[in-house]
């Protein structure tokens, strides 16, 4: 089957990396594309412990099963987690907070994931970003070069031939390595299926006061200011991404197995972030104009 | 069958590669409500006449803006027989390296030909660095026949200009296929306009093209990448070597030698991603434990006693050099990269540059300018262990890096030295 040959690639990038660079962490969300990465991660170093840190930016918007969810897996694997925080880049001034109804904290994330890779001074950033996802990430190559500010130029990127990733940079510049680049949805949740993977409830079929926006249906969450005509219901509902709750949004769904969620993406016909994701919904080339100032 | 195929799209500009995949998807039923929806509001909006299904590919705001692919997209979609990788790599002579580096490692390359203008300089300079890069299968798609009426003497005439050209290559699967990515005739269904046409649809080669016997399964090779010490209390004596298997097997029982050190050592255990495996074959990441404890670090190879790859310092490479910022110069001196070894390389010789389209030897070449290629010997500070790269892809491919800039500047692939044919 072709996720066998991707299992064996991202194992083999994730090696890669490691034997590459000094200071390697993995972005961990609690997310399924990153809990799928730390699995692979894991695998690839056993019976050696992970040899390197987990890190989680934190918006403090988040839903409270999936902070639930990272803390449990951290303490069950013994992982080293490091929290960067969109409130204490608020707090120290280093970004404004957002206003309004309708703000999400979901750009200023980028300034607290590169002050963090600055302060641990992280050489390689592992990201769980899948490039069927989005038209510029269909772009990306899997050692994905950042210059001093963080910023990935996609009209300059380093060919990347073979399986020969060229990761040599300069003193301040980094690397984002993403080891399930060519995984798909579908890819991900046959992987959780065969495997066994735990994952956060709410990606499984259950009741949840939502509201609609923009034909979304959006959580009902202390974090989210809802407009007078934005009511709310109860709805049986799943998430098919997890980002913070101010732009993610969840679908009906009954699924309430990796089983049940493997058939109904098989048959899906909304991309998961066309069905989810108000962030992506900005702007043609909203996606690409966040990665080059350094965003996941 | 393989469950996987990774293929290619290349030619010209305006010979429809991003419309082509576009119609694989739609009409595998592989695109997505909301992105179809998105891409028919923008070609309204642009005020084009018809659904531009090449904005599904064309993802930077530049390739928007200026309607041309510059780098590789991949894009992934499944049939009940088949899931597919498909690199959609640029068609302009100045974004060629990211034409090969989509091209490295695909299973087959669509190579797009206008019906109106026959086989053109692009055309013969994607072949050429498609066998250059031992693509084992390629389509030849003959597109637009709507425009030429759907006229076979039209396909037949590209079919004899291409097989005149092709002569002097080595490819081993050629197949001509009449299509229009527009209209939709024969890319996925068999189309009705052209009943002098026999074959079947672009999907149905695609889905059926044998792939199995495109893999090297005699020469044992494991570059060693990583060496697993727990330094743990409960796996104190542990000592695994990581690694992509990189050609033939191996068996737990096998006897092995590593190199440099031509030691011999036994497999004693295979760890796979989920437990003990018996067995290894190519592209397998595992973890190889050794009966003997022998000194083995990142860089160091696995082979069969009686298989082994050539040790060498010195390498008679075709490169293709990318670099935008200098040419490749004679006594320059690069950083390489082979499997899991980096050394160092000075170019001593170059042999000649190869004229892409006429495929004249110059041999009166001094430097490589970007998307050159060229025959050049290198020495290197340190043994290598290389295959030539037709029998062995990975372990006959190199990439060169500049010192100064960390910019991967070339892509090599080694020759049996003093072979004296281009063996492109």
């Amino acid at each position: 089957m072709a996720s066998r040959s991707l299992i064996h690639e991202s194992i083999g990038i994730l090696r890669e990396a490691v034997a590459q660079f000094e200071r390697p962490v993995l972005l961990f969300s609690g997310g399924k594309d990153s809990v799928v990465m730390l699995h692979l991660a894991m695998a690839a170093f056993r019976p050696a412990p992970l040899p390197f840190p987990v890190m989680h930016i934190d918006t403090g918007h988040n839903l409270p099963e999936v902070i639930e969810f990272r803390d449990r897996v951290v303490a069950q694997h013994g992982l080293r987690l490091e929290v960067a925080s969109v409130q204490a880049s608020i707090d120290t001034g280093r970004v404004a907070d957002v206003q309004g109804p309708r703000s999400s904290r979901n750009t200023l994330q980028t300034v607290t994931l590169l002050d963090a890779i600055a302060e641990y001074r992280f050489d390689c950033v592992f990201g769980g970003a899948r490039r069927d996802e989005e038209r510029a990430r269909a772009k990306e190559r899997v050692f994905s070069h950042r210059d001093e500010f963080g910023q990935w130029d996609p009209k300059q990127q380093r060919p990347e031939l073979w399986g020969l990733y060229n990761g040599r940079h300069h003193r301040g510049e980094h690397f984002r390595v993403f080891p399930l680049s060519n995984w798909t949805e579908l890819d991900i949740w046959r992987f959780v299926r065969d495997h066994g993977i735990e994952l956060p409830s709410i990606y499984f079929a259950h009741s949840r006061q939502v509201f609609r926006r923009d034909g979304m249906l959006m959580a009902v969450s202390p974090f989210v200011e809802q407009a007078d005509d934005e009511h709310a219901f109860e709805a049986t509902v799943r998430f098919r991404t997890v980002g913070d709750a101010t732009c993610t949004a969840a679908i009906e769904s009954t699924a309430s197995t990796p089983d049940e969620v493997v058939d109904e993406t098989a048959v899906a016909r909304i991309t998961e972030r066309g069905a989810t994701r108000a962030d992506d919904r900005i702007s043609e080339a909203g996606m690409e104009d966040r990665k080059r100032t350094g965003y996941f | 069958m393989s469950g996987l195929l990774k293929f290619a799209t290349v030619g010209s500009v305006d010979d429809g590669k991003s419309t082509l995949i576009g119609r694989l998807l739609l009409d595998s039923k592989n695109i997505f409500d909301d992105q179809l929806s998105h891409i028919e509001d923008v070609s309204r909006r642009r005020g084009s006449e018809f659904t531009d299904l090449a904005l599904l590919t064309d993802g930077l705001r530049a390739e928007r803006e200026q309607g041309i692919t510059i780098d590789v997209a991949y894009r992934y979609f499944a049939t009940p027989r088949r899931s597919f990788v498909i690199a959609d790599c640029p068609g302009h002579v100045q974004y060629t390296r990211n034409m090969v580096t989509g091209t490295s490692t695909v299973d087959l390359a669509l190579v797009l030909v206008d019906a109106r203008h026959g086989v053109v300089e692009q055309t013969r300079r994607h072949t050429v660095l498609t066998s250059l890069l031992g693509v084992p299968h390629l389509v030849i798609c003959v597109n637009k026949m709507d425009l030429v009426g759907h006229d076979e003497a039209a396909f037949q005439r590209v079919i004899d200009e291409f097989t005149a050209f092709a002569a002097k290559l080595e490819l081993r699967d050629v197949t001509f296929i009449p299509i229009s990515a527009l209209a939709g005739d024969n890319v996925v269904d068999r189309s009705d306009h052209m009943p002098w046409y026999q074959g079947g649809s672009l999907l149905h080669h695609l889905e059926t093209v044998y792939t199995a016997s495109d893999h090297n399964l005699i020469d044992t090779r494991f570059p060693v990448q990583y060496v697993i010490r727990p330094h743990t209390t409960e796996h104190h004596d542990y000592r695994g070597y990581a690694g992509t298997v990189a050609g033939g097997a191996l068996r737990v029982g096998d006897d092995v030698v590593v190199l440099p050190s031509g030691l011999p050592a036994t497999v004693a255990a295979i760890d796979g991603f989920d437990g003990p495996v018996t067995e290894a074959v190519e592209g397998d990441a595992v973890v190889v434990r050794l009966a003997e404890h022998v000194d083995i670090s990142r860089g160091d190879m696995l082979c069969r006693p009686h298989n082994r790859p050539t040790i060498t310092q010195d390498l008679d490479a075709m490169i293709c050099w990318m670099d935008d910022q200098a040419p490749l110069r004679v006594r320059g001196m690069y950083a390489l990269r082979h499997t899991t070894r980096q050394v160092r390389a000075m170019v001593t010789d170059l042999q000649y540059e190869l004229d892409i389209t006429s495929l004249h030897r110059n041999r009166d070449a001094t430097s490589l300018g970007l998307n050159a290629i060229g025959r050049v010997t290198l020495r290197t500070t340190a043994p290598l262990f290389v295959d030539d790269y037709t029998r062995n892809r990975t372990t006959g491919s190199f990439i060169l890096v500049d010192e100064a800039t960390n910019a991967t500047v070339a892509a090599g692939m080694i020759r049996p030295r003093g072979e004296g044919t281009h063996g492109a």
